[in-house]
């Protein structure tokens, strides 16, 4: 006997993911379409002047340099983040996980940075950081380290991966402290007991069972490094210095908004696009794969 | 009969009824950028033109920052709404010029609405930036500022040197700047805005070509040149004060200003809009001269240029709202209005008459150094090497500017490759503006 809900009139079950559906398309199908449409065109800001161009953007695009460059940065940017994210949080969840007074103040101080917008936690570190006038810009000076992240292209990478840390460690260690608890008891006693001290328990016991957490967790860290990191590097480096921390959706932002070139940003948006939808379909395809539940 | 009463008085009442929405001023809109106590300014321009007629009412609405603004009324133009007034950042103009019908020159607005117009009083150096090739005006220049060099009298005194004279030439600051190092200063010589003032400027002081076609005035078939031998040696030079010390590269925007007021460096070259705020924060006597400039090159110093913004009339709109807008600009531009906003904001006058009003006034007597911009604008006749730099893309190329010049900081790259460099990159830019626009004028 199937056990599938029966619906006594056929349109019932087509209204009532409708809604959806429109949600769906006008906020996901309709601006990505308007995208691949918009990178085909070469247009100017006013749209008096338009032409068809079939694939012109795209080979603009690739003959130059910088863009490539932008992948590059992109890439450590992403992997910077994604591995202090899930390291940081993981390290604070077990730690947390293990004490047994005042656990709760622990969890809300950390948790806590999460309510602040990302610009807002850019310029928070950026002030921190300021050559001139930052805190931690001056205790170095005192320690005998020159901090200038306008000129030091090592130094404005580190700048915008703390300040998209700030953000995200408190998201991942959530998820972590979550997953940490829900790990039956009985499995961490039965290896205590053992013999088993409390990091050979966690790497044998909890981070394991842990990985469908992890392996979640790795594909919001990405995703989030790649789109919601451009308000936090237009406040603290502007892409600058020499373009050291441009990241392709900095890019796409500072090429469409500031420079008002509509075809090459709507470019550069279907390529990124393209890009979280590879990133997405090997990730479930071949890592989930490996990934205990 | 009590019909007819009726309908006669019914017919009074729409007449008096229409009449009154006649007498209801014409509102004309104008989105701005201006922040903070320039908010207040702007306000206070808009009530003081409402106030002094009854047909038209202005309503200024700030619409975010200059790149948010020209964005929401670009995305209001293409869905056939926008507003009657519309105040550009000067890297915008050539994007706001090539937008062929969206806007309207002012030139036109003033003629057709008979509206007096004498484009000779308003400061050349400031309407050439916004006027064609035939000097007719474009947009009405709104706040418009140029690089001056601030120095630290203070400081000046500690290292031994006559705070009374500051350096005149490139090779003065060095030699100035080094005696400030010598005195225990940690940074001598900072610059805020590095590409409008160490290469736009720079290049116009010293009546140096930065783009062909009249620096693009005469078309948007323009190629950059501003790889000249006097940039190089400039850029070189400052280059070098970086590797001894006596240069701090300290932000592409606003952040050096910091650098200055919070007493860190002697001497800057920055806006000369940054006045109000230098002088509320700095705590020593400080001095505002002309820019420095190399003395061997033939003609320097000629004039410098502005920045800023301007206020654009955008098209589409009925006679009547162009009418008052013409109304408004004849408002705004005479000398008293401009006069209290020069002295208010730091910002230049736009007609001579309002730097006469303001001298006769004693006001630079009072705020020495407040003149300096203004001197310099009116040095020499603009050249068409001096009277603007009109590019496409030119936030792109500033930011590449901007990337340049921070290798060189950085003593990765050597002054000629990079400017090379950027004089490439920048024409990538500009095809690709020149591409998109072909169809524009």
């Amino acid at each position: 006997m199937e056990k599938r809900t029966q619906f006594p009139v056929s349109w019932l079950p087509y209204a009532l993911v409708a809604p959806q559906l429109a949600i769906t398309i006008v906020f996901f199908i309709w601006p990505a379409a308007q995208a691949l449409w918009q990178s085909l065109l070469v247009q100017d800001a006013f749209a008096t002047h338009t032409e068809f161009v079939w694939f012109e953007n795209f080979k603009v695009l690739f003959a130059d340099e910088t863009y490539i460059e932008s992948f590059r940065v992109t890439a450590v940017f992403s992997s910077l983040v994604a591995f202090f994210g899930l390291s940081i949080s993981l390290i604070l969840a077990a730690c947390c996980d293990h004490v047994l007074r005042g656990a709760k103040a622990y969890q809300t101080l950390i948790i806590w940075p999460y309510a602040v917008a990302p610009a807002i936690a850019a310029v928070i570190w950026s002030f921190m950081f300021n050559p001139t006038v930052g805190i931690l810009a001056h205790g170095m000076k005192l320690l005998g380290y020159d901090w200038n992240h306008l000129l030091n292209s090592g130094q404005a990478m580190s700048l915008v991966v703390v300040s998209a840390l700030f953000k995200l460690i408190p998201y991942d260690f959530l998820f972590f402290l979550a997953g940490l608890q829900s790990i039956p008891k009985s499995l961490i006693e039965a290896a205590a007991i053992d013999g088993a001290g409390p990091i050979k328990r966690f790497a044998t016991i909890a981070f394991p069972l842990l990985s469908p957490t992890s392996f979640f967790l790795l594909v919001v860290n990405l995703v989030y490094a790649f789109f919601d990191t451009f308000a936090i590097i237009d406040a603290a480096t502007a892409g600058g210095p020499s373009r050291s921390t441009t990241i392709l959706v900095y890019k796409v932002f500072h090429d469409g908004f500031k420079g008002l070139d509509l075809g090459g940003s709507a470019a550069q948006s279907v390529v990124l696009m393209a890009i979280v939808i590879t990133l997405t379909v090997v990730q479930f395809r071949f890592i989930e794969r490996k990934v205990q539940y | 009969m009590k019909i007819k009463k009726l309908c006669l008085a019914l017919a009074v009442a729409c007449t008096f009824a229409t009449a009154g929405a006649q007498a209801a001023p014409i509102e004309i809109q104008w989105w701005h950028s201006m922040t903070g106590v320039l908010n207040d300014r702007v306000n206070d321009i808009a009530n003081g033109f409402n106030a002094s007629q009854k047909d038209y009412k202005v309503v200024p609405v700030y619409k975010g920052g200059y790149t948010e603004s020209m964005t929401a009324a670009i995305a209001a133009v293409r869905s056939g709404k926008g507003p009657d007034i519309l105040q550009v950042f000067e890297v915008g103009t050539a994007t706001m010029m090539a937008g062929k019908k969206v806007i309207k020159p002012v030139y036109e607005v003033m003629a057709e609405a008979h509206e007096k117009f004498d484009p000779k009083s308003y400061m050349p150096a400031v309407t050439s930036y916004y006027s064609d090739t035939q000097g007719r005006m474009l947009s009405m220049p709104f706040n418009s500022s140029t690089p001056v060099f601030y120095y630290n009298k203070d400081a000046f005194k500690k290292a031994g040197l006559d705070p009374n004279q500051p350096p005149k030439t490139w090779d003065e600051v060095e030699a100035d700047a080094l005696k400030l190092k010598a005195s225990g200063a940690a940074c001598s010589f900072t610059t805020a805005w590095q590409s409008w003032v160490q290469l736009e400027n720079m290049s116009a002081w010293h009546n140096q070509e930065f783009a062909t076609k009249q620096n693009g005035f005469g078309g948007l078939d323009t190629k950059l040149t501003f790889n000249t031998e006097v940039l190089v040696r400039h850029i070189a030079k400052l280059s070098s004060w970086v590797k001894s010390g006596l240069f701090t590269y300290a932000g592409r925007t606003t952040q050096p200003e910091a650098k200055f007021y919070g007493g860190d460096c002697a001497m800057l070259t920055t806006s000369s809009a940054a006045y109000a705020n230098i002088k509320k924060n700095a705590k020593f006597q400080f001095g505002i001269s002309q820019l420095p400039y190399y003395p061997d090159v033939k003609g320097a110093p000629q004039n410098s240029i502005i920045g800023g913004a301007s206020l654009w009339v955008m098209g589409g709109k009925k006679p009547a709202e162009y009418k008052g807008v013409a109304k408004f600009f004849t408002y705004m531009s005479s000398p008293k209005v401009q006069a209290e906003w020069h002295q208010k904001t730091g910002y230049v006058p736009i007609t001579k008459a309002a730097y006469e009003l303001t001298k006769k006034e004693g006001f630079y007597e009072a705020n020495p150094g407040t003149d300096v911009a203004i001197q310099q604008l009116l040095l020499k006749n603009p050249t068409k090497d001096s009277k603007g730099i009109r590019l496409g893309n030119f936030v792109q190329i500033r930011g590449i500017i901007d990337e340049e010049l921070e290798a060189v900081w950085a003593q990765k790259k050597g002054p000629k490759q990079a400017l090379d460099d950027a004089v490439e990159r920048g024409n990538v830019e500009l095809r690709k503006f020149e591409r998109a626009n072909k169809g524009g004028r």
